[in-house]
């Protein structure tokens, strides 16, 4: 079955890009997104029916070289199941909904068939997202790391005309290559300490590496820190953290529905997965994780600060994503993975949805995407503007906060994302991370409405004759953002038992525990309220919950968690203040948004004049492309240039090859005279060559 | 069969003597028959070589349907292939008829063009087969005359100093490696490579024009060789020869350098300098690492800025190779393994590429990239094939370029962080060219007015392509194929490698106790 899901759409990808001519444009689609919807259905047939054990199914065989053992295979445990189900449901809502959005694009001329092409993409995308999740060892893993890569960078530069389009597709493959760059050598230096590239091996392995040392460049390092925080450059640049994250924004170049399903919900979450795939070696690798924590942190409150100001509206949820992500990656470098995938999961439901409101209200607009040429839209298009408001709902944390029912009561983003600083408190003493987290939760609501009220509310600003043609996007379009809504209501409230409910739960739902109880309920893959549970999770305050037993070791279950780590614990006993206080960011957030958007809608005006120097760091975001550009760009050029003309040039052909360069014309003259003679002068020196051997041969005694 | 590869090896020259003595005239006809003659030549030349390949035991590391025949003036004709070098005469048979249907449409001196590349095949075929020093350097040698005349005689307006210059470039190394030769002959008392691989060189340190040579005469045996592989492959600083040679050569002879002339070189390494002169190679290999990492970097930088299409992937070639050298001299068997890979894998794809180039510039004769610009307008079956073998060229997983990449480069980590860290960064340069080509080319909006008539390629193109779309992606996603071939020969030479090395450290060790 987990075969089917991860080839179904790898057949689509060929059947549709390949054999559109013969069968047609629409069945073409059609074929790709029925195999995703198959791909999707099994999926969550596989992740409901999964017990949490292991399972490894071999493909075929791969690299092999010495000790080096390669297979393409399938690893199946808990997180794979998670990535699944998140992978094939987006991927498959996105196939649905492009059928409406990529109806008429007027990036393209009439008669072009772009369509199948980009189902294709978009189908080849899943694949190899899939075949990322389902590895069973790294250097699988890395083929679909850079099997997405190459997706998105096909579907940034979709519009192949857009000059644009092609630069971001070019800047994202790059700078993406910067992070396999570390990656690679992560993977390298795996191998050299562990002599295998599978995660079993590597797994049974870490545990005697500790305090071991590597030599590495000029100073020998520990040998975990090393390897974890080399593949952590691979994740930060795949998942747009600081300093690797400036491809991000400029991949809105690309479709939304792109958008959507790559530079949202699935392919940048990869960085984080990477980590929780790694969870037993991040677990003795402090420094890393230290490191970790402080980028995610960094990165939420430096992305929510662009978002901030940003006019087009697709960048203001990009930055949202980025800034998200570092949400994510703070609590897997706490040591809270499970936390980390839960809020992947729901954002993954809430983020698409956002983006393809987003193309439902571009699509309405005619390909208009700046935010100041909207304005009190919600009467064109109400049902996008419901879908939007469900989204924003979820994404800036709107919940009942300390009504605990076995489940908190609120939109997904409300209980992973305060999953997310309840653990940052915990497991950082409500240290730096934990008040990034909390001014960027803040700053995330402010954007979030700042785009709802610049778009649905106040009065319609921009082109009149767009405005007045606005209309609501078909069905094709709105099917798949009821369904996402459904996903962005509940997933929080549904999942929270097995992702952040007591210790002891979430060790089995990820396998690390044996389930001894009766296998009922895991059947359904994850226990709602089981009462025994709920009841030891009454947040009184009170450790009344015993902690469980994880195993010593890793190897077991999908994550490991060490003995030292009590993290997840913890953070259910934090004080009520912090609790309450993302709350109130939310609060706050939404009513500076209310006033300078619907009460005093010149208030960013003015503020910005005030503030220009601020405004303008903010709107130019800090500067990164322009220092990157200065840094690494332009001398990349200019070295290149140096290197040739004055290197190839002037040294090693003017210098070492001097002498010869005067011979040349000399007996380029000679050849001009006798036709090619100097094919007969070489052909003399080589005979010369010949005889002068065959002489010593035969002078010295016969050959042997 | 127990001439088989002697069989295989001469099959292209007799095509060649037919061509040469039976066709006349230069009307149509006979070009045609000219071409078919060469195409069928190739192809049975191929079917032949594949009975090599069937009879090939891979378990069996020594040599295979060795033929061993006296020979004029006391030398011996000795023939003979093994896990490191049937792989390459496999990549050789199999390219050359595409290479051949790749100048189906060369109307000037096509008899002498078809003629040319056939004795060239039966040269190349030669190198990696003999196993006597005096006809290896023959064959070696000699394999350099019909490329000349290619470049010269086909090539493009500079061809002339372009053939030049390869001539200068290579004749020196072969000098050295000549003089080398009657060295080794007078020391071992033989010509015989399988014989030489078991002798011991000296390796006892002396002093020269007041140098102090660590390993003694191996070392400077090794040097020798070394002077004529390091230029072959080309390694940096001696690699400005390929992008002229490149630039001049009409396309197809373009595809045969860079997909088999330079991986003679990777092939020397194994064959003589790692098993002939272990102590020479340990005592060296540092240098050469270096010289690889600098030229990836080096060379991706310069491939960065130019202009001219086939330059760019030139340079590009010069990267790759430099992964070839550093696995070689990594000295394990991923090393080793990646390194034969790579130069397979880089076989198929820098052909493919080259073609590529070949394909728009018979359509428009210019080579600089700013004459192009959104050909996937026009052209989106082409966009799709540069794009497949762009990818190739940058080293994405499931093509084969991956594999030869990711095993050098595990293999040199092993050995030396620092290459390997250099290198590795070469990953990213490598996108940034490629793409950057790749967008000047194909996309964008089609706005150059001599580009608008630009047609897609022909069914015949399409059909060169094809196999090597096919190889490239086979390789990449079943590599056992290739490794299961060369594995157990490569973990032999490994082997032996290193018991050589502890025999001499063992004797130093006692020398100096």
């Amino acid at each position: 079955m987990e075969t089917i899901i991860l080839f179904a759409p790898l057949v689509g990808a060929i059947l549709c890009g390949f054999g559109w001519k013969l069968i047609g444009e629409t069945a073409a689609q059609w074929v790709a997104t029925s195999l995703l919807f198959l791909s999707a259905i099994l999926s969550w047939i596989v992740f409901l029916t999964f017990d949490g054990t292991t399972e490894n199914i071999q493909i075929l065989r791969w690299i092999e070289s010495g000790t080096l053992s390669t297979d393409w295979a399938i690893r199946m445990d808990r997180l794979t199941a998670i990535m699944l189900i998140v992978i094939t449901t987006v991927s498959a809502l996105v196939h649905l909904y492009s059928f409406g959005y990529m109806a008429h694009d007027e990036n393209f001329k009439e008669g072009e068939s772009y369509r199948p092409r980009f189902f294709a993409y978009l189908s080849f995308f899943t694949f190899a997202m899939l075949m990322l999740v389902t590895a069973d060892n790294l250097v699988q893993m890395f083929f679909g790391w850079e099997g997405v890569g190459v997706a998105s960078y096909l579907l940034i530069g979709f519009y192949y005309r857009k000059p644009s389009a092609n630069a971001a597709a070019i800047k994202a493959f790059v700078v993406n290559r910067v992070g396999d760059f570390g990656f690679a050598l992560g993977i390298f230096a795996l191998y050299m300490v562990t002599d295998s590239i599978r995660f079993e091996d590597i797994f049974d392995a870490i545990p005697n590496l500790q305090g071991e040392t590597i030599t590495f460049l000029w100073r020998d390092w520990d040998t975990l820190n090393l390897i974890a925080f080399l593949l952590f450059i691979g994740a930060m640049g795949k998942s747009a953290q600081l300093f690797l994250h400036t491809w991000l924004p400029d991949a809105m170049e690309g479709p939304t529905p792109v958008s959507a399903l790559i530079h949202a919900a699935t392919m940048v979450t990869a960085g984080v997965f990477l980590v929780c795939r790694m969870s037993p070696l991040m677990e003795y690798a402090p420094a890393a994780t230290n490191f970790i924590v402080f980028l995610g942190a960094s990165t939420a409150f430096f992305a929510a600060t662009v978002g901030l100001v940003q006019n087009d509206i697709k960048r203001v949820i990009a930055y949202s994503t980025c800034s998200q992500l570092g949400y994510m990656f703070v609590a897997a470098g706490l040591g809270v993975y499970s936390v980390a995938m839960f809020h992947l999961l729901t954002h993954a439901f809430f983020k698409a949805m956002l983006f393809l409101g987003a193309g439902s209200v571009i699509h309405a607009m005619h390909h208009e995407q700046d935010m100041r040429n909207y304005g009190g839209l919600r009467h064109k298009i109400p049902k996008t503007f419901w879908m939007m408001m469900i989204g924003t709902l979820a994404i800036t944390g709107v919940g009942i906060p300390l009504l605990y029912v076995g489940f908190p009561i609120g939109f997904a983003g409300f209980v992973s994302k305060d999953a997310i600083i309840e653990s940052a408190y915990a497991g950082t003493s409500g240290g730096y991370a934990f008040w990034m987290l909390v001014v960027a939760a803040l700053m995330t609501s402010f954007y979030s409405w700042r785009l709802m009220f610049m778009t649905f509310y106040g009065t319609p600003r921009g082109d009149a004759h767009t405005h007045e043609h606005a209309h609501e996007s078909p069905k094709t379009m709105l099917v798949p953002l009821y369904v996402l809504a459904v996903g962005a209501v509940f997933s929080g409230m549904v999942f929270y038992g097995p992702f952040f409910g007591s210790d002891e739960k979430v060790g089995k739902y990820f396998g690390a525990i044996d389930a001894y109880e009766t296998t009922e309920d895991h059947a359904l893959g994850f226990n709602l309220i089981s009462p025994a549970s709920a009841a030891g999770e009454e947040t009184d305050g009170e450790h009344g919950e015993e902690e469980a037993h994880w195993p010593e070791v890793p190897g077991k279950g999908a994550i490991f968690k060490a003995p030292d780590n009590h993290v997840l614990h913890d953070a259910h006993y934090v004080p009520v203040w912090v609790k309450l206080t993302p709350f109130f960011a939310m609060l706050a957030g939404l009513a500076l948004a209310y006033q300078m958007y619907i009460r005093r809608p010149d208030l960013p005006a003015k503020l910005a004049e005030q503030q220009r120097p601020l405004y303008n760091f903010l709107l130019n975001k800090w500067y990164f492309d322009e220092l990157y550009n200065f840094v690494f760009v332009k001398p990349a050029f200019a070295l290149g240039r140096i290197l040739w003309k004055r290197g190839d040039t002037d040294t090693i052909d003017g210098g070492i090859n001097g002498l010869a360069m005067g011979i040349i014309p000399f007996f380029t003259r000679l050849a001009g005279r006798a036709q090619s003679g100097y094919v007969f002068t070489y052909a003399f020196a080589m005979v010369l060559g010949i005889a002068a051997l065959l002489t010593w041969v035969t002078l010295f005694g016969g050959a042997g | 069969m127990g001439n088989i590869l002697s069989l295989t090896t001469f099959i292209p020259l007799l095509g060649a003597a037919i061509l040469a003595l039976l066709l006349r005239g230069d009307d149509e006809a006979a070009q045609r028959n000219a071409k078919w003659v060469a195409l069928v030549t190739t192809i049975v030349t191929f079917v032949t070589s594949l009975f090599i390949l069937s009879n090939f035991d891979p378990a069996d590391t020594g040599f295979q349907m060795v033929e061993n025949r006296e020979w004029l003036l006391g030398l011996r004709y000795k023939m003979g292939v093994d896990g490191i070098s049937v792989l390459f005469v496999m990549l050789t048979t199999f390219l050359m008829p595409l290479v051949i249907a790749s100048c189906w449409d060369v109307t000037t001196r096509v008899k002498e063009y078809m003629i040319a590349f056939l004795i060239l095949e039966t040269l190349m075929l030669g190198v990696f087969l003999a196993l006597d020093l005096v006809l290896f350097y023959l064959f070696f040698e000699a394999g350099l005359i019909p490329m000349f005349l290619i470049i010269g005689i086909w090539g493009g307006k500079n061809r002339i100093y372009a053939s030049f210059k390869f001539f200068l470039y290579t004749f020196l190394g072969s000098v050295l490696m000549l003089v080398a030769m009657v060295a080794m002959f007078a020391e071992a008392g033989t010509t015989d490579i399988p014989t030489l691989m078991t002798h011991s060189f000296g390796t006892e340190d002396f002093s020269l024009l007041g140098i102090q040579i660590v390993g003694g005469m191996q070392t400077l045996l090794w040097l020798a060789f070394f002077a004529s592989f390091a230029v072959k492959m080309p390694m940096w600083p001696v690699h400005t020869w390929l992008p002229d040679a490149h630039v001049q050569a009409p396309t197809a002879g373009s595809v045969v350098l860079a997909a088999i002339l330079l991986k003679m070189g990777g092939y020397g390494f194994l064959r003589f300098s790692l098993p002939m002169f272990p102590v020479g190679s340990e005592v060296m290999g540092p240098l050469v690492l270096w010289l690889s990492a600098i030229a990836i970097v080096y060379t991706s930088l310069v491939a960065l800025v130019q202009d001219d299409m086939k330059k760019l992937i030139a340079y590009s070639s010069v990267a790759h190779m430099g992964y070839v050298t550093m696995g070689i001299f990594a000295v394990n068997q991923q090393g080793i393994d990646g390194a034969i890979f790579q130069m397979l894998s880089h076989g198929f794809s820098s052909g493919a590429l080259f073609l590529c180039v070949g394909v728009i510039y018979d359509r428009m004769h210019t080579r600089e990239i700013d004459a192009y610009g959104g050909l996937v307008n026009r052209m989106p079956a082409y966009a799709l094939i540069f794009m497949f073998f762009t990818m190739a060229n940058v080293g994405l997983p499931g093509t084969s370029g991956f594999v030869g990449e990711f095993l050098t480069l595990i293999g040199i980590f092993q050995v030396n962080t620092w290459v390997a860290v250099v290198a590795t960064s070469g990953v990213i340069l490598s996108a940034a060219y490629a793409l950057w080509l790749y967008r000047r080319v194909v996309m964008g909006d089609l706005i150059k007015e001599s580009l608008k008539t630009i047609s897609d390629m022909t069914k015949r193109e399409r059909l060169i392509f094809a196999p090597l779309v096919a190889m490239t992606l086979l390789l990449g996603v079943y590599p056992a194929l290739v490794l299961d071939i060369i594995g157990p020969s490569v973990n032999a030479l490994v082997g032996n490698y290193e018991t050589a090395l502890a025999t001499f450290e063992a004797a130093t060790q006692f020398a100096a106790n």
